[in-house]
């Protein structure tokens, strides 16, 4: 077992960086470059613990770098971390995200606390993703909240204040059922056993006996949250506007990284904890996973601008991570899990062009934009490999995600597996459409002059480009680090023990 | 006939006797030297006397740790870890506001003994409140707390609201005094005694076959509490005054009154009607329902911030509400911490809104907030805090105070309740949130400096740092609360 003082380094640096981009608010640049280093050695810290992991703990699953101290006995609050195979490469897609979106996306209007912002963010996003107590994963899953409703309000588009309000209120009142159930799951658990203290921590809750009944209530107190967040249709209607209206540092946040916190909770928490809910829970998910996939292709077909296109997209996508989350498959689940980090890493490349192009149109609408494959043929070249690996185009990193979460699903439940496939193939027509409106055609007047990418553009574009092909051609360390942990899950969560 | 006098156990109403000694050495002094009295020498008076509550407090602390909770003068009042936190929580309070109310008296120019004075001789009855056993003290406590405060929402003579105010108080807390009072007697008509641990005897050892007269009696009770602690639908009165008072006062009274009304409630409640628990639950599951989503919704509508901060805290008054329904040694536990978070917050807000308001006490408009924080970094981001607070976002005590009485209420059944005070928490997130945009607004209206004098900010800048540290590390009040109710027994 390693330390867990590698998982709080982790929640600490970026803390530590907010801090210091706040004190040098005085001097030009000083918090870019805090930021930027403080990224770099947050990346440097995941990758070090992605080396160092390993899932044959005796007695602790697949986790590693755990421990547990109680902070206050009487409310049951306790700083508990743990990291296994699922969250290992979020934590990773968390310091990559952040890194890219400042490097990337730089925000010169009050940069200080712009940074400051993100990296708080970014601590409050590992907090959740290595918290092994439900209490303190609420906690932190509550306090990235703050920093996005800042982020939003304060760099964001025209409409920010509305954005930043729903952005807000949409996701407090969705954390509201889960609030109680995990009030009511702590008191089930300490009333089960005489004198027991009470505790969150998620390795006493999932042994909690139940009903069918309160299970399936729990569980869709804890997935109201959760799809909340992902966005699952349909309660995904605050995810198009504040992806529209958030800076692109933000979107990156968002999409990229902050949905993830849904999907990792919906498999992690509600179904790690409720097994016994799945056999009524998992064909309306499935379903509402499926609409999903349907409604954000269609959607996306006919919205007017780049950036609510990609929300749209994300929408989709995060239907397949739901679909391979709730199909009870092992081979699925991996695929979800892996999806998690492919979409965050496509996602930050669609951000991070339609920032560029932002930056030199003014504009991210489609009407505004023909023929810029003319003008800047490398920004056209960059877009369509991210584009293609979108669209699960194969030897890119989508198809191997897109694919394990198909065939796996199709093993368990293959009429939703059947149905799901037409998003695929809308993918590539909603993509390939805007692509050739966008790049295609003669450029005329503003779109004629644009630059093409820079030097510092095209570096960033860099790790997004070599993750996207080297994922899709050599996935298996990733896959091998996290299948231990999901088998584990899958068959904590299969009635007796049957696992495909 | 002999009288025979009771016993008195002087350490345990040496808190109420301070106050009211210093209220009474001012008001004497001041009648006989008037100019020789200043502003200063009030507030240096109010503040010594709450830090000698305070070292008080921590040898009661040490006499109940010792021989346990005991009662005295004729068991009418008792000394226990529960009234002393409270009493603390008051002189605590009492503390805070009497630092804002100085720069404010000066900004003003207002002669302000009389303010130190009243202000004293109402938290004395506060204190009261939290250490009666007998509900004809906890009557006199409500009194005591009452006359000050309906002066001291009048206190600014040049301000027509203010007198309108303190009218509408008057008025109405003299009836929810009346209906106290009534409610009383018919406690003592069905039980044969006041004293809360009698009721508490007779009730457990006698079965009531007409409890009809009990029943009006706590009926009766529980409006006037609820009155105080402005709940709905008792609850009108709150939003004129909040916003027709000082607003010093206004922190002041959301402070203080909370403390008292809450614990003397507790008394009542899981005291002295501990077995009738059954009977009284429904009406606070009604109350509680109500004052959270009214309270929570009516904010939102608001364009004048002392009107929001009034909603507010009748949303915040469900809340603590939840703990008492819950009517366990936990929801207790919960009470009293969540009133001891919301305490110093609730005066460090209307500390804020206190500066921000100006000479003459008129900018309240949520839009004298725009672009706050742009102009004033310290000052915007020390209000949004303690918003963010209110609202009960982690990392501030706000958070683990909701967190509790929700975990009171669910580990007692409450989980549709819980449920419905969280939603009620999300739509109060909405004027929180929409307080806290305008501050970081950037299309600045013309507006200049908030003057922010050196007392006021140490109030301000306290109320943060508690609300901040305590939010990280919520171990030791949690403790605190805790132990303060073990002895108390449902």
């Amino acid at each position: 077992m390693h330390s867990s003082l590698w998982l709080s380094a982790l929640i600490v640096v970026p803390l530590i960086g907010a801090v210091l981009a706040a004190l040098v608010r005085k001097s030009e640049g000083a918090a870019y470059v805090v930021g930027l280093a403080t990224s770099v050695v947050e990346l440097a810290l995941t990758v070090v613990v992605v080396v160092l992991y390993n899932n044959h703990i005796p007695g602790a699953q697949t986790f590693d770098f755990a421990s547990r101290h109680v902070l206050s006995a009487p409310l049951g609050l306790a700083y508990d971390v743990a990291l296994d195979g699922i969250a290992l490469f979020l934590v990773v897609l968390a310091a990559l995200a952040v890194l890219l979106a400042l490097w990337g996306a730089r925000e010169k209007n009050r940069e200080p606390s712009f940074v400051a912002w993100m990296l708080l963010l970014t601590s409050f996003t590992i907090g959740s993703f290595v918290s092994h107590d439900v209490l303190e994963f609420f906690i932190f899953f509550e306090l990235t909240l703050i920093p996005s409703y800042f982020i939003i309000s304060q760099w964001g588009g025209v409409q920010r204040s509305k954005a930043a309000l729903k952005f807000f209120i949409y996701t407090f009142t969705g954390s509201a059922p889960l609030l109680v159930g995990i009030l009511y799951l702590g008191f089930a658990h300490q009333n089960q056993s005489l004198n027991a203290p009470l505790t969150f921590s998620y390795s006493a809750l999932s042994a909690t006996a139940m009903t069918h009944g309160t299970a399936v209530w729990l569980f869709v107190a804890f997935a109201i949250a959760f799809a909340v967040k992902s966005p699952i249709w349909p309660l995904h209607t605050w995810s198009p506007l504040t992806y529209a209206e958030a800076p692109t540092g933000g979107s990156i946040e968002l999409s990229a990284l902050l949905a993830k916190l849904g999907s990792y909770g919906l498999l992690r928490f509600a179904v790690g904890l409720f097994p016994l809910a799945l056999v009524t829970m998992r064909p309306i998910l499935l379903t509402l996973a499926v609409i999903g996939i349907l409604y954000g292709s269609a959607v996306a077909c006919v919205t007017p601008d780049l950036k609510r296109l990609v929300a749209f997209s994300s929408l989709a996508q995060m239907g397949f991570i739901t679909l391979g989350v709730m199909s009870g498959s092992k081979i699925a689940t991996v695929g979800a899990v892996l999806l998690m980090f492919n979409h965050g890493v496509i996602t930050i490349g669609f951000f991070l062009l339609i920032g560029f192009i932002e930056r030199r149109r003014g504009s991210y609408l489609v009407k505004d934009l023909v023929g810029l494959q003319g003008p800047a043929p490398v920004l056209a070249a960059l877009f369509t490999v991210v584009m293609l690996a979108s669209i699960g185009l194969p030897g890119l990193s989508g198809f191997v995600s897109e694919y394990l979460i198909l065939i796996g699903t199709f093993a368990t439940h293959a009429w939703w597996a059947v149905v799901a496939t037409i998003g695929v193939v809308a993918s590539a027509l909603y993509l390939l459409w805007a692509y050739q409106r966008v790049f295609h055609g003669r450029a005329e007047g503003a779109n004629a002059e644009i630059a093409d990418a820079s030097g510092a553009e095209r570096w960033v574009m860099v790790p997004v480009v070599v993750l996207i092909v080297v994922l899709g051609v050599f996935p298996r360390p990733v896959l091998d680090r996290i299948s231990p942990s999901v088998q584990q899950l899958v068959e904590h969560t299969a009635p007796s023990g049957v696992t495909k | 006939m002999t009288v025979t006098i009771p016993s008195v156990h002087y350490l345990a109403v040496l808190p109420v006797l301070i106050y009211f000694g210093a209220a009474l050495a001012l008001l004497l002094v001041t009648s006989l030297v008037r100019s020789k009295v200043t502003n200063n020498v009030a507030t240096v008076t109010t503040v010594v006397a709450s830090l000698a509550v305070l070292v008080v407090n921590a040898f009661q602390w040490r006499c109940v740790a010792r021989s346990g909770p005991s009662m005295t003068v004729a068991h009418a009042i008792v000394l226990d870890d529960f009234s002393v936190i409270a009493t603390a929580v008051i002189a605590l309070s009492v503390l805070m506001s009497a630092l804002v109310a100085h720069d404010w008296l000066r900004r003003e120019g207002l002669a302000g003994v009389e303010f130190h004075i009243l202000a004293l001789a109402s938290s004395a009855g506060a204190m009261l409140m939290t250490q009666a056993n007998d509900l004809i003290v906890i009557f006199l406590g409500l009194e005591i707390l009452s006359i000050g405060l309906y002066v001291l929402v009048a206190f600014d003579r040049r301000r027509a609201n203010s007198t309108e105010a303190s009218l509408k108080y008057f008025l109405l807390g003299g009836f929810a005094s009346a209906i106290f009072a009534y409610g009383a007697a018919l406690v003592y008509g069905a039980t044969g005694s006041t004293n809360l641990t009698r009721v508490s005897y007779f009730l457990g050892s006698n079965v009531l076959t007409r409890p009809g007269l009990l029943y009006a009696g706590g009926g009766l009770l529980l409006v006037g509490f609820a009155f105080k602690v402005a709940a709905v639908p008792f609850h009108l009165w709150s939003p004129d005054v909040y916003e027709g008072a000082p607003t010093p006062v206004t922190g002041f009274m959301a402070s203080i009154v909370k403390v008292g009304a809450f614990a003397a409630l507790v008394r009542v409640l899981i005291s002295a009607l501990g077995t009738q628990l059954d009977t009284w639950r429904p009406i606070l599951f009604v109350l509680i329902v109500l004052t959270t989503v009214v309270g929570a919704s009516l904010a939102v509508v608001q364009r004048n911030a002392k009107r929001m901060l009034a909603y507010s805290s009748i949303n915040h008054a469900g809340f603590i509400l939840l703990g008492v329904w819950a009517g366990t040694v936990k929801g207790t536990a919960a009470t009293l911490f969540y009133v001891m978070t919301y305490a110093p917050v609730v005066v460090a807000t209307f500390a804020v809104v206190t500066l921000v308001g100006g000479v003459g006490d008129e900018h309240h408009s949520i839009d004298h907030y725009r672009g706050l924080a742009r102009r004033q970094p310290w000052l915007g981001a020390s209000l949004a805090v303690l918003l963010l607070s209110q609202l009960g976002a982690p990392l501030t005590t706000g958070f683990f105070a909701k967190f509790s009485v929700l975990a009171a209420a669910v580990d007692a059944g409450g989980t549709a309740l819980a449920v419905i005070a969280l939603l009620s928490a999300a739509i109060a997130a909405f004027f929180y949130l929409r307080w806290t945009l305008a501050l970081y607004a950037d299309d600045e209206i013309e507006a200049n400096r908030v003057e922010v004098p050196r007392l006021t900010g140490l109030v301000i800048g306290f109320g943060v740092v508690f609300t901040i540290v305590f939010g990280i590390w919520p171990g030791p009040l949690a403790t605190l609360a805790q132990h303060a109710t073990v002895f108390f027994t449902p």
